[in-house]
């Protein structure tokens, strides 16, 4: 891969929030790239460190109560010690940002035209004229039906799937070369999913730009996703491409995922369950492989004491070298050495 | 065999408005639903946000009144008797909550959430309420110093084991479970999962599985029923659903799932687009003239779906 191709480019990227004094990291030492023409997805459970992630790229964070190092490279800046002005023209304009719940990330109080407008005057120079057409062409974009008429109306007048829709008219305003959609459909129903996410897929073909998915659905990310990053107590343990994710999951944490989800299974099986709980992040074990506490059966010698991302095909990486030794519980385990 | 028949059920909520606040309209959240219960068996009931689900989990168990229709229990009538202290319809049937931290109250401990169903249906002594509540955490897989702790001390898929040993105190015959798993993460959601299915054959419960994730649904319910608009579309077995989906509202569900293949998605997509344009185009074989379901008709034992009699789409 040439080098221009990459977009983003994010190093041993540490976001520590403060507690009592202490500054405990929910995103532990990630490193990662996203390419021109990509669909990338962080995938994970609640408290892994994803969204934290992702608000840490365009800096959304608090600075009295967060401390973050390491760099984010993106078109020659260094994000992470931007300050907020700067940010201001990054965001918004050359990062666009897609919220999990579409009624709280628009202002109740402004007519949906306006609040496209909004990035538009902030961002551009266009003239109120070229303004007003740009918004139209927007909603056609996204694919809401009369928007002459939606523009006028108010984010509430709107049913859950459009409102989304409305999110996704403002992120792309500027025709941003990032897209970053942090859990995009989860508040959304089955069928409307579906159509956000075609929609989703259409406009990153269409303005080549690269969307970083943040997402707990692993099924969402087989839908969507080109390349997927397996997030667990705030580092990346398992990156690959979509196929070779879902087809040679290698980290015990991948399979123990993927092994728990319902529609794999025929009816009476057992699903798979994780044994334990995702360690709090004060209570994170910094030493040693973060997943060993939660499958005991596999001796401690299968673990690294620093566990590093090891590259066991092409494009794919995998934390620690438990993974070669790890079988389900009761199931056969195959000999250490 | 089923212990249980509802019938004709109707929930109706009155819109009001102009200039003596008269009722102007009527919601229709349920509008006309038939159901039966065997033991031992787990009924799911599916459709999106706002089609009605949760209104018929709740007008089930009384918390929502019905404005028609019956519920036979046991061959008795009880549908206006639903919330008597005394009806052992009342201690029969349960329901379990979609968010389990608000369904359990703050400031009391776990021990006294557990006793409420014993002291109100149940006449047990101090002592025999004691070991009634050491074994329902047992089953749930609670230590026993559980009972001392408040909710909030507890993770989510622990919350939700407390709340379904609160259901099964007074040995019911049916759970109601309005969305149990929704809002948990997938390795709790597996491990909530297998319990219920794993009291199930211990006790022999019937489930009445309200649930929007079809993939959840499939995985648990032996009968399946899709609501849409608060009626069924289409009801069946397991394999009827998922193997013949007759009605348009339940293939264009079907073909919305992500299903955890990346290599067959492009056909999936298309095959989601012709759905979604049947859809448009057979629209009238399957709702009438004001957008409403037809009454099911039965195509085979198990298996009945929403549509015209002559399918000339002549309504």
């Amino acid at each position: 891969m040439k080098p221009t191709q990459e977009l983003l480019t994010i190093n041993n990227l540490h976001t520590g929030f403060r507690v009592k004094d202490k500054y405990f990291n929910a995103v532990d030492g990630v490193s990662i790239h996203l390419k021109k023409n990509e669909i990338l997805a962080i995938v994970g459970e609640s408290g892994c460190g994803k969204s934290t992630l992702a608000t840490s790229i365009i800096g959304l964070h608090d600075h009295n109560n967060t401390k973050i190092t390491g760099e984010i490279q993106f078109k020659g800046l260094n994000l992470a010690t931007l300050t907020d002005e700067k940010l201001n023209n990054v965001r918004g304009n050359d990062i666009g940002m897609i919220f999990q719940d579409p009624l709280s990330a628009l202002n109740p109080l402004m007519r949906i035209g306006d609040q496209i407008e909004e990035a538009l005057i902030y961002h551009t120079r266009m003239s109120r004229i070229e303004r007003s057409h740009r918004v139209i062409e927007l909603l056609n974009q996204v694919g809401i039906p009369n928007p002459q008429r939606v523009l006028k109306q108010f984010p509430h007048q709107l049913s859950g799937g459009m409102r989304q829709r409305v999110i996704i008219a403002i992120a792309i305003s500027c025709k941003p070369s990032i897209i970053i959609a942090d859990e995009p459909t989860t508040a959304l129903d089955v069928t409307i999913q579906a159509q956000i996410l075609d929609l989703l897929k259409d406009l990153q073909a269409e303005t080549e730009s690269g969307i970083i998915l943040i997402t707990h659905d692993l099924g969402v990310v087989a839908e969507v996703a080109d390349r997927v990053a397996v997030m667990y107590a705030g580092q990346i343990i398992e990156e690959a491409p979509v196929e070779e994710l879902f087809n040679n999951p290698a980290h015990p944490y991948t399979r123990s995922l993927l092994n728990s989800i319902p529609q794999t299974h025929s009816e009476n099986e057992k699903l798979e369950v994780i044994q334990g709980l995702v360690p709090s992040l004060v209570n994170l074990p910094r030493n040693g492989c973060r997943f060993a506490p939660r499958i005991p059966w596999i001796p401690a010698e299968a673990h690294e004491t620093e566990p590093q991302l090891h590259e066991i095909a092409p494009g794919h990486f995998v934390r620690c070298t438990c993974w070669n030794h790890f079988h389900f519980k009761g199931e056969e385990g195959g000999s250490l050495l | 065999m089923s212990f249980m028949e509802i019938k004709d059920l109707r929930v109706h909520y009155p819109i009001r408005g102009g200039f003596f606040n008269t009722i102007v309209d009527y919601v229709h959240a349920v509008d006309g639903i038939n159901m039966e219960f065997d033991k031992g068996k787990t009924y799911g009931l599916v459709g999106e946000s706002g089609c009605g689900k949760s209104t018929t989990g709740k007008a089930i168990i009384g918390l929502e009144k019905i404005t028609s229709g019956q519920i036979i229990y046991e061959g008795k009538d009880v549908t206006n008797q639903r919330r008597q202290r005394n009806s052992s319809y009342n201690r029969d049937i349960q329901m379990i909550f979609q968010d389990a931290h608000s369904s359990l109250n703050p400031r009391k401990r776990v021990q006294d959430i557990l006793a409420e169903p014993i002291r109100n249906f149940l006449n047990l002594s101090d002592l025999e309420e004691k070991r009634k509540i050491n074994e329902l955490l047992a089953i749930v897989g609670m230590p026993e110093d559980a009972k001392v702790k408040y909710p909030h001390e507890f993770s989510g898929g622990q919350k939700q084991r407390i709340g379904i040993a609160r259901a099964i105190a007074t040995n019911p015959k049916l759970i109601i479970a309005d969305e149990p798993v929704s809002a948990l993460d997938l390795s709790v959601q597996a491990q909530v999962l297998n319990f219920l299915k794993d009291i199930q054959a211990e006790l022999g419960l019937s489930y009445l599985f309200i649930s929007h994730d079809l993939g959840v649904v499939k995985h648990m319910c032996d009968h399946i029923s899709i609501m849409y608009k608060g009626r069924f579309v289409e009801s069946g077995s397991k394999k009827d659903i998922y193997q013949s989906p007759q009605h348009i509202y339940t293939k264009r569900l079907l073909s919305a799932i992500p299903t955890i293949e990346p290599a067959s998605r492009v056909e999936r997509k298309v095959e989601r687009i012709n759905v979604e344009n049947n859809y448009q185009i057979e629209n009238h074989q399957y709702f009438d003239a004001n957008g409403r379901v037809y009454d099911l008709q039965s195509i085979s034992d198990t298996h009945a779906v929403a549509k015209t009699v002559n399918k000339e789409g002549v309504m």
